[in-house]
């Protein structure tokens, strides 16, 4: 699975891209986020702010409960600011 | 829609004129477009020295083009162009286009304003600031998410 970060999420992610394997018992954007934190604690900074935090699969806009899989792209950024 | 809608990302800068020029098509009696430019300064005005802009490619282009057809299925349109530039820009320099034609000026005004409603709050770019104390990056508005609220009756 490749999970992207934007704008201030990316920073805090140290990264812009990054390819994890994603364990079977994970099904849904939710477990994925808890996933992440246990793994390291870096995550912990971005998610704290989750209800800001805005969340794709396959680059269209979804929410924390929605079904992944290995095959995914996930990102994770800030409410957008273009215009 | 009848017609596709032009959609580009890109660093480089635009010609207003030339693409105004695009939309005045034979059914088009009516061009609307916006222009976004860079602000000198911030509210409280400390300078703004640049500005930075990032997206998510792809899914840029596919939020705009849900936009554009939102658009031609609420209005009669005759055509519609939207140019977002990324990358390093000064103040002053122009941001972001939209165009907009129709038949008549309503439909124009109406859907030019919609599509930019539409792109502020669900286009994936992001905005750095450059001032003398270094870089941030620039905080979502309340008043693009309110402005959107017209559209939902």
């Amino acid at each position: 699975m490749v999970i992207k970060y934007f704008s201030w999420v990316k920073e805090l992610a140290e990264t812009s891209e990054e390819q994890i394997e994603l364990p079977d018992n994970i099904k849904n954007v939710e477990e994925l986020i808890k996933f992440l934190i246990k793994k390291n604690k870096k995550y912990e900074k971005i998610f704290v702010r989750k209800n800001t935090i805005k969340i794709a699969v396959n680059k269209v806009y979804t929410s924390p409960s929605s079904k992944i899989t290995n095959n995914d792209e996930i990102a994770f950024f800030p409410p957008v600011t273009g215009g | 829609m009848s017609f596709k809608p032009n959609i580009k990302i890109q660093e480089a800068e635009f010609d207003v004129n030339k693409e105004n020029e695009k939309l005045i098509i034979n059914n088009a009696g009516a061009l609307v477009s916006f222009v976004g430019t860079v602000r000198g300064n911030l509210e409280n005005s400390d300078e703004i020295l640049s500005m930075t802009l990032e997206h998510y490619s792809g899914m840029t282009e596919n939020e705009i083009s849900k936009i554009t057809l939102k658009a031609s299925q609420k209005w009669q349109l005759e055509a519609i162009t939207v140019i977002h530039r990324i990358g390093k820009l000064l103040p002053t320099e122009k941001i972001v286009y939209v165009g907009v034609s129709s038949r008549h000026r309503q439909n124009a005004f109406d859907a030019c304003n919609f599509i930019i409603d539409w792109l502020k709050t669900n286009a994936p770019f992001w905005k750095s600031e450059e001032l003398k104390d270094g870089k941030h990056w620039v905080d979502s508005r309340k008043d693009d998410d309110l402005a959107l609220k017209k559209w939902n009756n």
